[in-house]
């Protein structure tokens, strides 16, 4: 059995889970999931600015508080906090370890970042069309920020077997993380298609950090206890595939199949086609028992082969947004919020602004669910205590949406009654780095896999 | 027939692919799950999300789970970055089903 533990669900989740994870009980690999969507896009920025940069700070800051600790307890630590620079992220990774006067071995997955052969590939026909609309890239081609490959389990497989402590990816699926330690530990084949869809959903399961341990859990959710203190997951994997879901004793939350269940759907799109590079993971085929307190049994997961294609994030600049806020008090706040509104909406048009979209929100009525059935009753509006009105616009023309946020703070004086602009002053003008969703052939890219032995 | 809201037979999560909503609806008790399928159909989530699924609704069955799982497309103002809604994830359309009522015998 081998203990595979998350300790990060997205860029800027706990700063303490993953020393918590380290620290609090045993535990072979720790995981790290720093890369969302749009996370991609800003670390392009910050290298366009910085060479060395364009990768996860706070991993490297991590590792310099819990290496000794890794070191000790022989614990494997496998992150994506490389984004689009891991061999900097490397580096640095090195000086730290360099400076502890640890000798480590730090291994880099690298080859997904398709941003210096895209043009090359769309010459030769690749047009990477959006999954959702089918429009070639080439329609925005000049907008790409970053584009950026989904690579599976293996290429860490292979950096875990050059005898890696610390692997550092790129861009790989966030599954690929939980699954790599098992394929590495239990020598599973490439074809064990029940297995790797095991690997997959336990990977699946942990990737989201505290959302399968009682974090963000609905089910009796007052009851949970110590969230405070909440332990992060932790995956004990068995060389048959069937694993069980736990975390660290004495630590908060609740690990239970209503807390996991809610965690294997969300972000689900066809239970019985879970696509990763590495294979397709049929979520029907999930047994789940309580098999003790806080541990939750998977079984009987079944997978199959994986298509031929790489999935592809592509972010790119699609126009700018601004967003404002008001917030009008009883009696009638409703009313007032929607009065405004209309005043808005007037002098937008009075100017003569064209923007592609226009949306107002009234928070405190009706913003969240946004569904006919969660409308304030006619007796219920007029009493509500406040009502935020929350307004924005988004378009191509920078200036239009510049000025858009000069019509805000004047509602303070010259619109309906009892405001306040809750200290936020004037909106700011923000860039919208939007995701384009593509396909690739798996013989167009190849995983680069380097291991960066330190010589101190 | 008595009718239920489903927040007391259900909990969910819910979250987002591009533009697409995804709520996954999770039966409270396994004898609650064959009433999910019954009464939770793609119609009545699509007629529920009136005026913020403007695209098709699709309806998973989960059975080992007692679970159902929805995708609503188009329902995100464009989804991710471009959208100028509070929840621009859909995070909380979980609790916006939970306020469907059914008949229940």
């Amino acid at each position: 059995m081998i203990r595979i533990a998350n300790g990060q669900g997205f860029w800027g989740d706990s700063l303490e889970a993953p020393v918590d994870q380290v620290r609090r009980g045993p535990i072979d690999y720790l995981t790290l999931d720093y890369l969302a969507e749009v996370t991609m896009s800003i670390l392009q920025k910050q290298r366009a600015r910085d060479p060395k940069a364009g990768y996860a700070r706070d991993f490297v800051e991590m590792i310099g508080r819990v290496l000794p600790d890794l070191t000790r307890r022989r614990v494997r630590v496998i992150a994506n906090a490389g984004g689009i620079n891991p061999k900097g992220c490397a580096d640095a990774v090195d000086a730290v370890a360099e400076r502890l006067g640890i000798p480590i071995k730090i291994a880099v997955v690298a080859g997904d970042d398709l941003l210096p052969q895209l043009d090359e590939l769309l010459n030769r026909g690749i047009d990477l069309k959006n999954m959702e609309t089918g429009a070639p890239l080439s329609v925005i081609r000049s907008q790409v920020q970053s584009a950026n490959v989904y690579f599976g389990a293996f290429p860490i497989v292979q950096a875990l077997r050059g005898g890696a402590d610390i692997v550092i990816t790129g861009r790989v699926t966030d599954t690929a993380l939980g699954l790599a330690p098992t394929i590495h530990e239990f020598g599973w084949g490439e074809d064990d298609w029940d297995k790797l869809a095991a690997g997959t959903i336990a990977g699946h399961t942990i990737e989201c950090g505290a959302q399968c341990t009682g974090g963000n859990c609905q089910y009796d959710w007052e009851t949970i206890p110590d969230l405070a203190g909440v332990g992060y997951p932790i995956v004990e994997a068995e060389p048959d595939g069937t694993f069980v879901i736990t975390k660290h004793a004495g630590t908060g939350g609740r690990v239970t199949v209503a807390s996991v269940k809610e965690q294997l759907l969300y972000e689900m799109g066809d239970p019985r086609e879970y696509i990763t590079a590495d294979c397709i993971a049929d979520f029907t085929t999930i047994q789940l028992d309580q098999c003790g307190p806080d541990r939750v049994r998977f079984r009987g997961i079944k997978g199959r082969p994986p298509t031929a294609f790489y999935k592809v994030s592509i972010s790119y600049i699609a126009g700018f947004k601004a967003l404002g806020s008001m917030v009008y008090a009883w009696p009638d706040a409703y009313k007032k919020a929607r009065a405004a509104e209309q005043i808005l909406r007037k002098r937008l048009d009075h100017l003569g602004l064209q923007f592609e979209e226009i949306r107002a929100e009234f928070l405190g009525a009706n913003a969240c669910h946004g569904i006919p059935a969660a409308e304030p009753s006619p007796d219920v509006a007029p009493e509500l205590a406040e009502v935020v009105l929350r307004f924005g616009v988004r378009g191509q023309d920078r200036a239009a949406v510049e000025r858009f946020t000069r019509e805000i703070p004047p509602l303070a004086l010259n619109g309906p009654p009892v405001v306040s602009g809750l200290g936020l002053g004037r909106p700011h003008v923000e860039d919208i780095v939007a995701y384009w969703p593509a396909l690739i052939s798996k013989h167009e890219v190849k995983p680069e896999v380097t291991l960066w032995p330190s010589e101190s | 027939m008595a009718k239920r809201k489903l927040i007391e037979l259900a909990h969910a999560r819910s979250g987002d692919k591009g533009d697409t909503a995804n709520i996954g609806l999770i039966a409270r008790k396994p004898e609650y799950y064959p009433l999910l399928v019954r009464e939770v159909t793609a119609e009545r989530v699509k007629q529920h999300f009136m005026g913020v699924c403007l695209g098709e609704v699709e309806r998973f069955e989960l059975p080992n789970l007692g679970a159902l799982n929805f995708l609503l497309h188009q329902s995100l103002d464009g989804g991710g970055t471009l959208a100028l809604k509070a929840d621009p994830q859909g995070k909380t359309y979980s609790s916006a089903l939970l306020r469907m009522e059914i008949d229940v015998d």
